[in-house]
């Protein structure tokens, strides 16, 4: 009985947290005082697009809800005026 | 009451700043473009508006095509006015067969400011850094 516990509790504590704690993801524009994203700053808005140019999620980048809507405003105005394509196969 | 005094409001209407983004087509001269440019810009102060600033990108390669068309030449202008000269310049702009694309926006306040700090060019050194902080 014991052994077992024994055995089972790392196996837990492995499925819950894998490997070494991960570095905590922060909010870059909470923690550099960004309030507003240029939509025609398309280096910048790459950081928040994968390479076919889709938006990442919040749980990739860090970033915080109130920001992440404005990332997505910004990207899909980047897009309308060409700054940012709406498809790509190797943006990066 | 209550819609009364809204219409009160609505009647002594408050400017507010916009940006518009134009994408003229490729095929335009020099001359023919400065033209289209100042037409905007004459169109934005005889309605009322105060024109903030204005900038030209130049020939820019688009991401995608738009009407066949790989490149144009993007033009902004940030300007105050009432709202309801919005409805009329873009109308203006869909009209005009030179335009490949357009985007009106309305700014808030931190728009304002960090359009301002850019065209200072105090911007560009606490970019870096950030974008150098993106990397990592």
């Amino acid at each position: 009985m014991k052994k077992k516990s024994n055995n089972s509790s790392p196996a837990m504590v492995f499925n819950t947290m894998p490997e070494a704690p991960q570095k905590k993801k922060f909010c870059r524009f909470k923690k550099n005082g960004i309030k507003y994203l240029d939509y025609k700053d398309a280096n910048f808005l790459l950081k928040f697009v994968n390479d076919q140019g889709k938006i990442l999620p919040r749980r990739l980048t860090g970033t915080s809800l109130k920001y992440q809507r404005k990332v997505a405003q910004a990207v899909k105005r980047a897009r309308h005026i060409a700054v940012l394509p709406f498809t790509g196969d190797s943006l990066k | 009451m209550a819609t009364k005094t809204k219409s009160n409001k609505t009647e002594s209407v408050v400017a507010k700043d916009y940006e518009s983004v134009i994408i003229f087509t490729p095929v335009l001269s020099d001359e023919q473009l400065k033209d289209a440019v100042a037409k905007y810009r004459k169109l934005i102060t005889e309605n009322g508006g105060e024109m903030v600033h204005e900038e030209n990108w130049g020939l820019t390669k688009l991401a995608y095509p738009i009407q066949k068309k790989s490149t144009g030449f993007y033009t902004l202008y940030e300007f105050r006015s009432t709202p309801d000269f919005i409805s009329k310049i873009e109308l203006a702009f869909r009209r005009d067969e030179r335009i490949l694309r357009f985007l009106t926006v309305s700014l808030d306040r931190h728009a304002v400011i960090f359009n301002q700090r850019k065209r200072n060019g105090e911007f560009n050194q606490p970019k870096k850094d950030l974008k150098q902080e993106g990397v990592k």
